[in-house]
């Protein structure tokens, strides 16, 4: 791979911020502690009965998860525009969409591939049938890098401003609310038994749009916010 | 050049929009206040009671025209927002701007009377279902778009960004408007539509339409309102505005 | 609003920077402008104006990251926005795009990464040719202001670009770090570079006097 080309960048940029992520992964585990916590508050609130919790099990955690992602998502381009990398990123011969896409792979594989790998404690914590867990996996999977991607527009929307926490929840969820939906959808459908491939087809398609367009929208607004 | 397309160019000036509107505005209230009235009336006395519903259906002449408000206001937005991202145009991210609030508002009163609509009909206040839903959505997106416009330091750019936020939510608005074909839903299918006849009683059909009319009348008014005073803002280093102000006599030194 | 005093520029082939009839208004208030100025390969130019003149601004204008208001850059006779996809253009701003957990080592590997590497040279004998033998592997976090700036100019040195814009290349460097930028001016230029650099104090150049563009903030 010649350095300077295209593939190299990618490449160089991908190594780079999961190298930042490494130096600093004491941070990265508070997403994961974080919605442990979350769901294992709603055994105290509503009594440990398995049958209550196993009825509100998928969408507590799609909603743990998501709340998760969403307090790491601020932080997406925040160092990177404190030093000037972000700068240097868009003066570079590269697409902007693609670097940032890189930025929100590296986004997703560290804060949501985390939370997928718990998910079964998660689900065991609120008693969700085992026959549900694959579903739960795969939605999981789907509706997460959808928030990723979502997310990562809405933030480049707001990157620069001090206190962005709240409004950039207020940006996200309603764009979120579909795939909530169809995530704890299916998961729900699975668990009386109904089929549920339906909505799992809807994430995808989504996903697959969001992968094309939200990169380029990301990059459109970030040069709306920085000039 | 068509005149037509130079009127339109020197609409986008400031100060000529500014007069514009101040002229119109009066006779736009007053339309509107004649036609809100023509159609309340109609609504209210000359309309047949419902024969399931009675005269509780009667709210649906305030929860209908808003709710077709709420989506077209957020159609208006989305289509400024555009034109002054690409264009960089002031006035249309000024309108875009001020729509934004007037939508919300109907949006907000659609959700409100639907909720008293739904107590004596359905039995319940609120229920999850698609329509509803997706109105609520409408209005957290409405909300995102006005704090952000809000958040931002500088106006023009904090018009931008949130008028890009608009045209990423505008998936949601044909999601409303077609959850109750898409979907089995409590809410009821529509009984009016824009080609071919309307399943709907003409003698109720009218003031359902004159007050649509009226309300857009009122939207427009209002927005023009709302964007005379936000130039004014924007502007207010510039010679025009300080021309509008009354002369005073004190001196400079 | 502020306007320019150029001495004559030497006569050349085709330049390498163009700036033609180049303002920047924000919110109607204009920061520069209008600006006439070519720059040829082997040149360097110095920008001088007090703080607020518009000096980061016109920089910023002419990487690309701000969009003018109207006029325009042509890089190597192509407008700005086609020639961003070569390797052509490195700017060094007031921030200096450098990861502080990183080390310097592992920053420049990035660099050349993104932007390519020149042929003869390593990461490692930039940086010992900047005077940070011995600092590789340290997080930036743990070196000097000058220290970091020594390591955005190993950068440049790595990094194959004809134009450099530098944002106050001097700051924060004590005089053998000037005496170093300047030597890297030099360089470059003999290479067939050109630079734009910005600067609101005098520092002399060992050879030659750069052509200078004055900024001035209008009364």
């Amino acid at each position: 791979m010649k350095p300077g080309s295209t593939s190299a960048a990618s490449f160089a940029l991908l190594r780079r911020d999961l190298l930042l992520v490494w130096r600093r992964r004491g941070d990265a585990l508070n997403p994961l502690l974080f919605a442990i916590i979350v769901v294992a508050l709603f055994p105290f609130a509503l009594g440990p009965e398995a049958a209550v919790l196993s009825r509100i099990a998928a969408g507590t955690i799609f909603v743990a998860v998501l709340l998760a992602m969403l307090l790491s998502l601020d932080a997406l381009f925040r160092s990177d525009l404190e030093d000037g990398s972000l700068e240097q990123l868009v003066v570079s011969p590269h697409p902007l969409a693609l670097l940032l896409g890189c930025k929100i792979l590296v986004h997703w594989m560290t804060t949501a591939l985390p939370l997928i790998v718990i998910a079964p404690l998660l689900a065991q914590l609120l008693q969700l049938p085992d026959k549900t867990l694959p579903v739960l996996l795969t939605a999981l999977a789907l509706a997460t890098p959808l928030l990723s991607l979502i997310g990562a527009v809405c933030v480049a929307l707001t990157v620069g401003m001090r206190r962005s926490g709240m409004l950039l929840t207020l940006l996200v969820l309603p764009l979120i609310v579909p795939a909530l939906i169809f995530g704890a959808g299916a998961c729900n459908a699975a668990q009386n038994g109904f089929a549920y491939s339906a909505p799992l087809l809807w994430l995808a398609a989504w996903l697959v749009l969001a992968l094309i367009l939200a990169p380029l929208a990301a990059a459109a607004a970030l040069k709306i916010s920085l000039t | 050049m068509n005149p037509l397309v130079l009127w339109f160019h020197k609409l986008g000036s400031p100060p000529y929009f500014y007069r514009f509107a101040g002229k119109w505005l009066p006779w736009l209230y007053a339309l509107a206040l004649i036609c809100g009235a023509v159609g309340l009336y109609g609504a209210l006395f000359t309309a047949p009671a419902d024969y399931q519903q009675g005269d509780s259906f009667r709210i649906m002449y305030v929860h209908v025209p808003c709710a077709w408000m709420g989506l077209f206001a957020y159609l208006f937005m989305a289509a400024n927002g555009f034109v002054g991202l690409v264009w960089r145009i002031k006035l249309s991210e000024t309108l875009a701007m001020a729509s934004a609030p007037v939508g919300a508002a109907f949006t907000f009163i659609t959700l409100v009377t639907g909720s008293l609509w739904g107590k004596p009909t359905w039995g319940t206040w609120w229920t999850w279902d698609a329509r509803l839903t997706s109105e609520l959505v409408l209005l957290f997106l409405y909300f995102g778009v006005i704090g952000l416009y809000h958040a931002i330091e500088d106006r023009r750019q904090a018009a931008r960004a949130a008028a890009f936020l608009a045209l990423i939510g505008i998936v949601n608005l044909p999601i409303v408007h077609y959850s109750v074909i898409w979907w089995n839903t409590l809410h009821q299918a529509q009984t009016v539509s824009l080609v071919g006849p309307s399943k709907i009683t003409p003698s109720m059909l009218w003031p359902l339409l004159t007050l649509a009319f009226a309300t857009h009348v009122y939207f427009f008014a209002s927005v023009l309102a709302r964007s005379r005073v936000a130039l004014l803002e924007l502007e207010s280093g510039k010679d025009w505005v300080r021309a509008l102000l009354p002369a005073t006599e004190t001196p400079h030194d | 609003m502020s306007s320019i005093q150029t001495e004559p520029a030497p006569l050349e082939s085709a330049p390498l920077l163009q700036a033609q009839s180049l303002r920047f208004a924000r919110n109607d208030e204009a920061i520069f402008g209008p600006l006439d100025f070519s720059l040829h390969a082997g040149e360097t130019v110095l920008i001088e104006g007090d703080n607020g003149s518009g000096k980061t601004t016109l920089l910023k204008v002419l990487s690309g990251l701000l969009e003018a208001t109207s006029g325009s850059v042509l890089l190597h006779g192509t407008p700005l926005t086609l020639a961003k996809l070569s390797h052509q253009v490195a700017l060094l701003g007031h921030l200096l795009g450098l990861k502080l957990e990183l080390s310097a080592l592992e920053n420049l590997r990035f660099a050349t990464g993104i932007g390519g590497i020149r042929p003869g040279i390593t990461p490692h004998l930039a940086l010992a040719s900047v005077g940070l033998e011995g600092f590789e592997d340290a997080p930036l976090r743990t070196l000097s202001a000058g220290q970091r700036k020594r390591v955005a100019l190993a950068r440049l040195l790595l990094v194959p670009a004809a134009l450099w814009l530098l944002d106050e290349p001097y700051a924060n460097l004590d005089r053998g770090g000037i005496d170093l930028v300047n030597r890297l001016l030099e360089h470059h230029a003999r290479r067939g570079g050109a630079a734009l650099i910005t600067s609101h104090g005098a520092y002399a150049f060992t050879s030659g006097t750069p052509r200078r563009l004055a900024l001035k903030t209008a009364a």
